[in-house]
């Protein structure tokens, strides 16, 4: 994109508030994620600074540490706050590679496909398509049981749930822009064929890849919260922000709300914002919606 | 068309075979079933027992052929955990989740269309505006944590509804069903609101898309130059139009909610087969863990079938072209 046109796209983003304001939010929450081992108060994942004497205070409350807990600390007697730093750092990175790796492989299956043609085509299309019919939280949660717990698993699985969303979106702007004269003027010349799809067809099915990429990152997210709140996703020792969560599932009865609460403040203000940064990012692409 | 059916049924067949595969393949990749049926200080004698009597001293394709067979015979085994069949285990469950997933799905299904419906109506009006924003909370929130915030605001601040269970039930043919009793009921409003809530901002955003456009066609010009009243022409010809994506998606939908509700039973503690298929990988019950993803999958490639035959019937194109 020329920096003409980046400009201009930025001003028409800029008209919409609301997508301001959640841009700012993601890059905010993504600074946060990014920073978190020196800003945080605590390192939640050295168990030896634990103490379980510091466990299910609430926000406020002074702990052995000398410091405020301002949100409180978890079962563990990790510092809340620290640990939804620490959380946010690992669910965005999730959602990233998830996000990355599955937009890599499906553009590439769904680009070949479109050029393949044939029975190649129709048979991986039709694969696709019977996966899409599948819902992703069963096919990811099936993949986590049977791959164990790890992020490498994890990522796989998210990979496995959502890379068809890509190779659809793909192949749908491929066979429409392979028809396109470019293309064939192209293809014309005797440089080869991969060369064409990755200098002249890749770049004009991106604006919709684009915009899946960034619903699927925030799905990517809110899939991992899920399982790791079903108790199937990340170790432990490494917490969340699903896993956060579900740790102070069981002392919610009891009023101690905030353990759970906090962190799921945080999952759903980084969700929401991304799927409102991503909605506007759609309609500025989508040429139907073009003034 | 009879070549199509054909054609699409040995698609389904192989798909399924596919599935039953990587099933197996999987299930067999995790943990070792045996530490889980015979205590840690059995002997070796015991152990290797148990290994003969669960077949896992045979090599892997004899064991998957043995599972295949067992499968067409409606036999998926025994559970590890329970030591009863598995079809009965899951079967003793189902009433319980397809309860959950019917009221949840029927009522986003009423509910969504008639938000829908005026949203699209009357699109800049203030409560269509509100409806579309709540819709778009309902798409992105995750649905445990709807579930957690409606435990927290019903159940322990407000305490006017349980958090968990199915309640008091009454045998039906023998099966035990939760809304007939107002206990029951009770223990139902909350995870069926919480299963709901996703489904019902799917139908609202269809219903409002349908709406948008029929508005603007012919049929709706006709009827009110025909001078019919404005009431008639949403109930009868509106509705009546919207209606063939809705109920299209109704019949997806019902699948995927019944795979989702794994999340709403696990938070609410409802005894269905979806907390039933959690607790079974905890601890590597792995006949049950085969049999609902095979059965799911059955479910799935079933649907499918039945649309794909559905459209080909339509539509004669699809029933032309073949594909592979």
């Amino acid at each position: 994109m020329s920096a003409a046109r980046a400009a201009r796209f930025w001003a028409e983003f800029a008209e919409n508030r609301v997508a301001v304001v959640a841009l700012v939010v993601v890059v905010a929450m993504a600074l946060l994620a990014l920073l978190a081992p020196w800003i945080s108060p605590q390192d939640p994942y050295d168990l030896s600074r634990l103490s379980l004497m510091d466990a299910r205070r609430p926000p406020g409350f002074v702990g052995s540490g000398g410091y405020v807990h301002l949100l409180g600390t978890d079962p563990q007697g990790r510092d809340l706050l620290s640990a939804i730093f620490h959380g946010l750092r690992i669910s965005i990175q999730i959602g990233l590679a998830a996000g990355a790796v599955a937009l890599t492989l499906g553009a590439a299956l769904g680009i070949f496909a479109a050029n393949a043609g044939g029975r190649t085509e129709a048979v991986l299309m039709r694969i696709i398509d019977l996966q899409l019919s599948f819902p992703a939280i069963l096919l990811a949660l099936v993949l986590v049981a049977l791959l164990g717990q790890g992020k490498a698993q994890l990522i796989a699985a998210l990979v496995a749930a959502q890379y068809a969303y890509f190779a659809r979106t793909a192949y749908g702007a491929a066979t429409a822009e392979r028809r396109k004269d470019y293309i064939e003027a192209a293809l014309a010349t005797p440089l080869p064929a991969w060369r064409v799809v990755l200098r002249h067809l890749l770049p004009n099915c991106m604006p919709p890849l684009i915009v899946v990429a960034t619903v699927q990152i925030a799905n990517s997210i809110s899939l991992e919260a899920t399982l790791s709140f079903l108790g199937l996703g990340l170790p432990v020792t490494e917490p969340s922000l699903g896993m956060l969560i579900a740790n102070g599932f069981p002392y919610m009865m009891s009023g101690r709300t905030w353990i759970s609460v906090y962190p799921g403040i945080a999952l759903i203000i980084l969700i929401v914002a991304i799927n409102i940064v991503g909605d506007q990012v759609r309609d500025q692409l989508n040429p139907r919606l073009r003034r | 068309m009879l070549g199509f059916v054909i054609q699409r049924f040995l698609q389904a067949v192989l798909v399924m075979v596919a599935m039953s595969v990587i099933v197996f393949a999987g299930v067999h990749a995790v943990g070792n079933p045996v530490d889980i049926v015979i205590p840690p200080d059995a002997t070796q004698d015991i152990r290797e027992e148990a290994i003969r009597r669960l077949g896992l001293d045979r090599p892997l394709w004899e064991q998957y052929l043995i599972f295949a067979g067992n499968l067409l015979e409606g036999d998926f085994g025994r559970s590890f955990v329970y030591n009863v069949p598995v079809l009965e285990l899951i079967a003793g469950r189902l009433p319980a989740t397809l309860e959950l997933v019917l009221i949840s799905v029927i009522s986003a299904t009423i509910l969504g269309v008639a938000l829908g419906v005026y949203a699209g109506y009357r699109p800049e009006g203030w409560l269509a505006r509100t409806i579309m924003a709540v819709s778009v909370l309902g798409f992105s929130v995750p649905s445990f944590w709807v579930g957690l915030i409606l435990i927290l605001t019903f159940a322990v601040s407000l305490g006017w509804l349980p958090a968990g269970g199915r309640g008091e039930t009454v045998e039906i043919l023998g099966v035990p069903w939760s809304f007939v009793t107002l206990d029951g009921l009770a223990h139902i409003v909350l995870p069926a609101v919480n299963l709901a809530l996703f489904k019902l901002a799917m139908m609202i955003r269809l219903a409002r898309a349908g709406t948008r456009e029929i508005m603007l066609t012919d049929t709706i010009k006709f009827a009110r130059a025909a001078g019919i009243p404005e009431g008639t022409i949403l109930r009868r010809h509106l509705l009546k139009l919207i209606s063939i994506p809705i109920i299209t998606v109704f019949g997806l939908e019902l699948g995927s909610t019944l795979a989702f509700a794994v999340v709403t039973e696990t938070i609410f503690s409802w005894p269905g087969v979806g907390k039933l298929i959690i607790d079974s990988i905890a601890v590597l019950d792995r006949p049950v863990m085969v049999a609902y993803l095979i059965l799911v999958a059955f479910l799935f490639v079933s649907i499918n079938f039945v649309i794909d035959l559905l459209f080909a019937l339509i539509d004669p194109r699809i029933r032309a072209r073949r594909t592979a």
